[in-house]
């Protein structure tokens, strides 16, 4: 084993290591005393330099290795999904910059960037040991990250809801992870496939399969795994929320569809109608059809901006998940593509919605009321966003759903047999219009009450947001950009 | 030349919305101006095409080469036909819509982008952009109701935003799966909707997938029993919304059920030949009916639509050439009488009178008042019931002539709808206008009405002009519609494709 080829593989994971400890120190040493606004501003120009390390580090090894045997793979996707966290990084930092919510920065900044380093060596590991060590990191910084708020009851109920069903199904993915030791004698995704290769369909797999899924389930926040979602959104400070619905969504999915074609080859049945096989195909798409009707039904009835986006998170986890049961090279790529720009949208969603909260103090619909007047820069952002949310064309969201629905039905090309699926989802989408036009009703068409005064939207936090939106938009209208790198 | 009529107007909006907040002057002319160069282009550009029955592509680049859907804007005779109604109604509509003092650039922008997207669907020839144009349409139309209409707006509004969503999913369920069968069987993927047109589906698969498209487009387009958006949206929007609604908006739907559903399944579209025009014929006589017992006098126009609507698909149900050239003329016809009729019951009477109850219209001898809004609904009035003379006689005369061939029975139906056109346009004419019941001593309105302004005088005679000009010479469009219907494209569903 050769130390500096590893650590040339994992230096954008160290350079932000070191920048956590930087932003730690910095925090701790210089700006003692100063205004939060202060601490802040200068906390995240340090964590995003770091970011840009990482960046230009994970530019300079372009290429494709895997020194440690699984533990750490380096090639272009990996390298650009880390890219793609960075960014979103970046964002849900220059989204929290603004932020009254917390007066110890340093921690908060910190903890963003570990989550992040986790959430990078997730998508590097193809190795059992590995994913579960990332997933960890990552899991312990976003249970903190939720209960930031101090000032607010429901911001520990929600991190404490949060941590203690992530346990539970932490628990549930150690225990199938060991079944699948004990099957093949390894913990390289290769190896178990090989090693599975014939078997059938044995108890111990399916058992293995099943707390797999439940332990996934519960990171995407798939029906029946899903009671944490709207607690932890609605009570984490805003870009904690982001966050957790964002980068942690790409890693997650990435991860997901790796583990169950990769490990799981062999083993898929079949979802198709009529055909139905038993395997890990069928599950999923019995977790992905409760996820799309549960999700966008229940999101009709919410009132508070950020339930409602949680539960547009769980139907959007449904589409998400059809990309993975497909199992195609098309439907990967499709997969990847989706939660990426779902990623990036739904991060701008939230970051209006922080703007939102601290103008007006809450975040129910009726704090939304005449949002065009008040800000108009801000309420196009928003539209943008909800009306990709919603697919409609030409924004990334709709060009999203179109790929991953082709891949799904393309799937099974002679019989249609996934066919059911896709109407399903793409009828339940329909329903979701409803919802997203509910919120954009308050900020288009109904007026803010009397005398209410002009948002003032903080510089940096509008420039994250009109970024994420001419990329929502430029995806939308070019996908090709994204799509060479899937 | 053709697809700059979409880019004008969405430069427009974009001028629009950089424009100061009061200036309500400066919106206008500058929407106005937008919507008159959208005319011109359309006008050149139909002119400059020499032969109207070829597709002829106005550009065509890669847009996503993995699904093989193009940047693909072309035109044939029917589209030509359709952008220039679009055109036209563009500019009526902003003449009636001069005296929007709320939010006034706001109001412009939304109109200039859903003019922009309708003219995008009648120039795509890529199934996936048409899709996107389509959609692009549902927003602007919700706005414009939810914020400047009137009566029960939101709840309208939404109706019609929802409507239009799962009747274009419908459509995208079968787009989907239309591109994977074609895919499979020809080995590359493809949107185009030439390409798509020439694959055979299988006939099983054309079985269901057509009344699928062809009700999702339908939808929009006031197919029995999914009409019920119709009357509802086109009684809560503001004038100018109700005369896009019915002028242009409804046509979007009927042009998808033409061009995609009908052309890429042929022979889906024969299996249920019966049925759709079973529905037409329903909606027909059902809207007639309909309207001749409202008490309001724009929900009487919002059921003529449904009615009149009820002809473009009876005359697509017939799938012989002569029904088919009456189905297009008559969304061209619909499209300019029915802005006509809506400019004068929402701008001319509404904005004055405030009500549109007849049973206060009656006492109001408003034939007097406003001679001009009377006699305009006259003319209008008779152009719908379909007097020789005007564009809706040559359209439904055709129609009925196709549809004769195919089901007779059926056609004799639709005479009755005829009839009762006839009826609910005099009533309304009688009751809103020229009705002889006493006036109260004291008459409601103390202060004279306004006079009609030099806009919507503008505005009324050139929408009457077309509709005459149509009407007197009918080869002027049919040139435009006959040559396309004997094109390639259409060559399967006239002739019979497999079945």
């Amino acid at each position: 084993m050769n130390y500096l080829e590893v650590l040339r593989a994992a230096a954008p994971e160290t350079a932000l290591a070191i920048t956590v400890l930087m932003v730690l120190s910095v925090d701790l040493i210089a700006l003692r005393g100063e205004s939060i606004a202060r601490r802040f501003g200068i906390g995240a120009l340090v964590s995003i330099i770091g970011c840009l390390m990482a960046v230009m580090f994970t530019f300079t090894h372009y290429g494709q290795t895997d020194p440690l045997h699984g533990l750490l793979v380096v090639d272009p996707l990996t390298n650009f999904l880390k890219l793609v966290l960075l960014a979103l990084t970046v964002f849900t930092v220059l989204i929290s910059a603004s932020g009254k919510f917390t007066e110890h920065v340093g921690e908060y900044l910190a903890l963003v960037l570990l989550a992040t380093i986790g959430l990078m060596f997730l998508v590097s590991a193809e190795d059992l040991l590995m994913i579960f060590i990332s997933l960890e990191l990552a899991s312990l910084s976003l249970y903190i990250l939720t209960a930031f708020n101090k000032h607010n009851a429901r911001s520990s109920e929600a991190a404490l809801k949060y941590f203690l069903f992530g346990g539970m199904s932490a628990a549930f993915l150690l225990f199938g992870f060991s079944l699948l030791y004990g099957l093949s004698g390894s913990t390289h995704l290769p190896e178990i496939a090989a090693a599975l290769k014939g078997r059938g369909l044995d108890p111990l797999l399916l058992v293995a399969i099943v707390t797999t899924v439940i332990g996934f389930g519960f990171k995407v926040a798939a029906v029946p795994f899903h009671l944490w979602a709207p607690d932890a959104y609605e009570g984490a400070p805003t870009p904690s929320a982001a966050f957790i619905a964002s980068g942690s969504k790409v890693a997650s999915f990435y991860i997901l569809a790796k583990i169950m074609t990769m490990g799981f080859a062999g083993a898929e049945g079949s979802a198709v109608w009529h055909g139905y096989v038993s395997g890990w195909t069928p599950l999923i798409a019995v977790v992905a059809a409760l996820s799309m009707v549960l999700g966008n039904l229940t999101a009709i009835v919410q009132s508070s901006v950020k339930r409602l986006l949680a539960y547009s998170a769980i139907a959007h986890a449904g589409y998400m998940l059809l990309g993975v049961l497909a199992n195609t090279p098309s439907s990967r790529t499709a997969l990847l593509f989706y939660v990426i720009t779902y990623a990036l949208t739904v991060l701008g969603a939230f970051g209006v919605v922080t703007v939102v909260e601290e103008a007006t103090g809450g975040d129910a619909l009726a704090n939304f009321a005449g949002l065009s007047r008040r800000a108009p820069g801000l309420s196009l952002c928003l539209l943008v966003f909800l009306l990709s949310l919603a697919g409609i064309p030409p924004l990334a969201g709709f060009i999203g759903k179109f790929f991953v629905f082709s891949a799904v039905v393309g799937a099974d090309a002679d019989q249609l047999g996934l066919l059911w699926l896709v109407i399903l989802a793409i009828l339940m989408s329909a329903v979701s219009f409803y919802y997203y036009l509910r919120v954009l009703k308050q900020a288009y068409v109904l007026d803010a009450a009397e005398n209410a005064p002009a948002i003032k939207v903080p510089a940096v936090t509008m420039f994250a947001l009109v970024l994420l939106a001419v990329l929502v938009i430029l995806l939308g209208c070019a996908p090709g950009l994204l799509l060479r790198h899937l | 030349m053709l697809a700059w009529t979409i880019y004008i107007s969405f430069i427009g909006v974009l001028v629009l919305m950089l424009l100061p907040r009061e200036a309500a002057r400066a919106a206008r002319i500058i929407a106005l101006l937008t919507a008159i160069a959208g005319c011109a282009v359309a006008f050149v550009g139909a002119m400059q095409q020499a032969n109207p029955g070829e597709v002829i592509t106005i550009v065509k680049v890669p847009w996503i080469p993995s699904l093989g859907a193009n940047y693909f804007l072309a035109a044939d005779g029917i589209s030509l036909v359709l952008v220039v109604l679009t055109g036209l109604a563009a500019i009526a509509g902003i003449l009636f819509s001069w005296n929007i003092e709320k939010r006034t650039k706001e109001f412009f922008a939304y109109y200039l982008a859903l003019i922009g997207g309708v003219y995008g669907v009648f120039l795509s020839f890529d199934v996936l952009l048409l899709f996107v144009f389509y959609e692009l349409t549902i927003i602007p139309k919700y706005f414009l109701i939810a914020r400047w209409g009137s009566t029960r707006k939101e709840y309208g509004a939404m109706k019609l935003a929802l409507y239009s969503f799962v009747g274009s999913h419908l459509v995208l369920i079968g787009l989907i799966a239309a591109w994977v069968v074609a895919r499979a069987q020809t080995g590359h993927a493809t949107l185009d909707l030439m390409e798509l047109s020439k694959v055979s589906f299988p006939l099983g698969f054309q079985h269901w997938v057509f009344p699928l498209v062809f009700v999702g487009f339908g939808i929009l387009a006031g197919l029995w029993p999914f009409h019920t958006w119709a009357p509802t949206g086109h009684v809560a929007a503001p004038t100018a919304g109700s005369m896009l609604l019915a002028g242009v908006v409804m046509k979007l739907g009927a042009y998808g059920c033409l061009r995609v559903a009908m052309v890429l399944f042929p022979d889906g579209a024969r299996m249920w030949q019966g049925e759709i025009a079973a529905l037409a014929v329903i909606g027909i006589i059902y809207g007639a009916g309909v309207a001749l017992v409202q008490k309001d006098f724009k929900f009487v126009i919002g059921y003529s639509s449904v009615s009149h609507m009820g002809f473009v698909l009876l005359g697509l149900a017939t799938l012989n050439t002569i029904g088919l050239s009456g189905a297009v003329l008559q969304m061209f016809s619909h499209g300019i009488i029915a802005g006509l009729l809506f400019a004068v019951v929402g701008r001319m009477v509404y904005d004055r009178t405030h009500t549109r109850d007849f049973n206060d219209l009656q006492t109001m001898q408003l034939g007097k008042l406003l001679p001009f809004a009377g006699v305009t609904f006259v003319l209008a009035g008779v152009a719908s019931m379909g007097l020789p003379g005007f564009s809706g006689f040559v359209a439904e005369l055709q129609v009925l002539m196709g549809a004769w061939k195919v089901f007779p029975k059926t056609t004799m139906l639709a005479g009755v709808g005829i009839v009762a056109g006839v009826a609910y346009t005099l009533r309304a004419v009688q009751k809103a206008f020229y009705s002889d019941a006493v006036v109260p001593e004291k008459s409601g309105h103390d202060h004279p009405l306004e006079p009609i302004s030099m806009p919507e005088r503008i505005g009324a005679v050139m929408l009457i002009t077309a509709s005459l000009v149509i009407g007197l010479f009918p080869g002027l469009l049919l040139n435009w519609i006959q040559p396309c219907l004997n094109s390639p494209l259409f060559e399967r569903l006239l002739k019979g494709g497999l079945l």
